[in-house]
């Protein structure tokens, strides 16, 4: 990296690990949105 | 007149598109990202000025674009839920938000590593500078806002607010270089009649923006359909779905 190695991977390396938390958090959100859609399904369904 | 527009933004539509139009984002995102990357790095060649340092525009141009384009998303989202009072509207918002802010992160931080060795300083009060670090703060202002009230109605609407206020910061970031004294150099893509690049510089620097557009659009579906599911979860459309 002609003496640039120092600035150049830690750029690299913290875009992507962005990139995989983007990754994780979303998915993450998309699951726990859907265990609380569960779980009011759930006490609908004890209501009733 | 206004029907499909309404039909477009209902959410069991917006939750069965966004789960369709994920694997395909995700897809392209990572075959663009992919040679984007190893072209970048390995078969680009050196920048007669700035040696190798340069590679960091690959990683960092796409971040700063990103930063712009979701918040742009964001306002405009906030305004059609606010003017329209479309649900969705509030939804995609606050599915921008979150993504948009760690890419102005990452916007500043790679901005700060390459300015180390060009600048000699990780960090000067620069226009272009200050003005990103700025965007930083609307993020996280907007997502504190939303959060900060106890009817959700409410801090959509204060949200989608301060998001419309904000967006005048979206020219300012653009322009900077060209309406004061920068250290930041100017447009390098977006120049009108000819990019500052050769091919073998440029091509992978488009993949890498096309691959964080697509990116930002498998994340913002990802994070759009939680959103729906959570605002939604008494409808009966979720019922049905959820027990299917």
């Amino acid at each position: 990296m002609g003496g640039y190695a120092r600035f150049v991977w830690p750029c690299y390396a913290f875009v992507f690990g962005i990139l995989a938390w983007n990754l994780w958090a979303a998915a993450r959100y998309q699951a726990e949105a859907r265990k609380r859609a569960l779980r009011a399904l759930a006490m609908r369904g004890e209501a009733q | 007149m206004w029907t499909w527009f309404y039909r477009l933004a209902s959410p069991p539509f917006v939750y069965r598109t966004a789960g369709a139009l994920t694997p395909w984002f995700l897809g392209a995102a990572a075959a663009a990202i992919g040679y984007g990357a190893i072209a970048g790095l390995v078969f680009a060649p050196a920048d007669y000025q700035q040696g190798d340092a340069f590679r960091i525009i690959y990683v960092h141009a796409p971040s700063a674009w990103l930063s712009l384009f979701a918040y742009t998303t964001l306002a405009v989202a906030g305004a059609i839920g606010l003017i329209w009072r479309i649900k969705m509207g509030h939804a995609v918002a606050a599915a921008s938000a979150p993504i948009g802010a760690s890419f102005t992160l990452s916007a500043l931080i790679t901005g700060s590593l390459w300015g180390r060795p060009m600048w000699g300083t990780y960090w000067a009060w620069d226009p272009r500078l200050t003005s990103e670090l700025i965007l930083l703060f609307l993020y996280v202002g907007v997502m504190s806002l939303r959060s900060a009230f106890e009817d959700p109605g409410r801090g959509d609407r204060a949200a989608a607010l301060l998001a419309i206020v904000g967006v005048v910061n979206v020219p300012i970031i653009h322009y900077s270089v060209v309406w004061w004294n920068s250290l930041h150099q100017g447009a390098t893509v977006a120049k009108i009649g000819k990019p500052a690049m050769p091919g073998n510089m440029l091509w992978p620097l488009l993949a890498m923006l096309l691959g964080f557009m697509c990116f930002y659009g498998a994340v913002l579906c990802m994070r759009l359909r939680g959103e729906v599911l959570h605002r939604e979860r008494q409808a009966v459309w979720v019922r049905e779905a959820m027990r299917s």
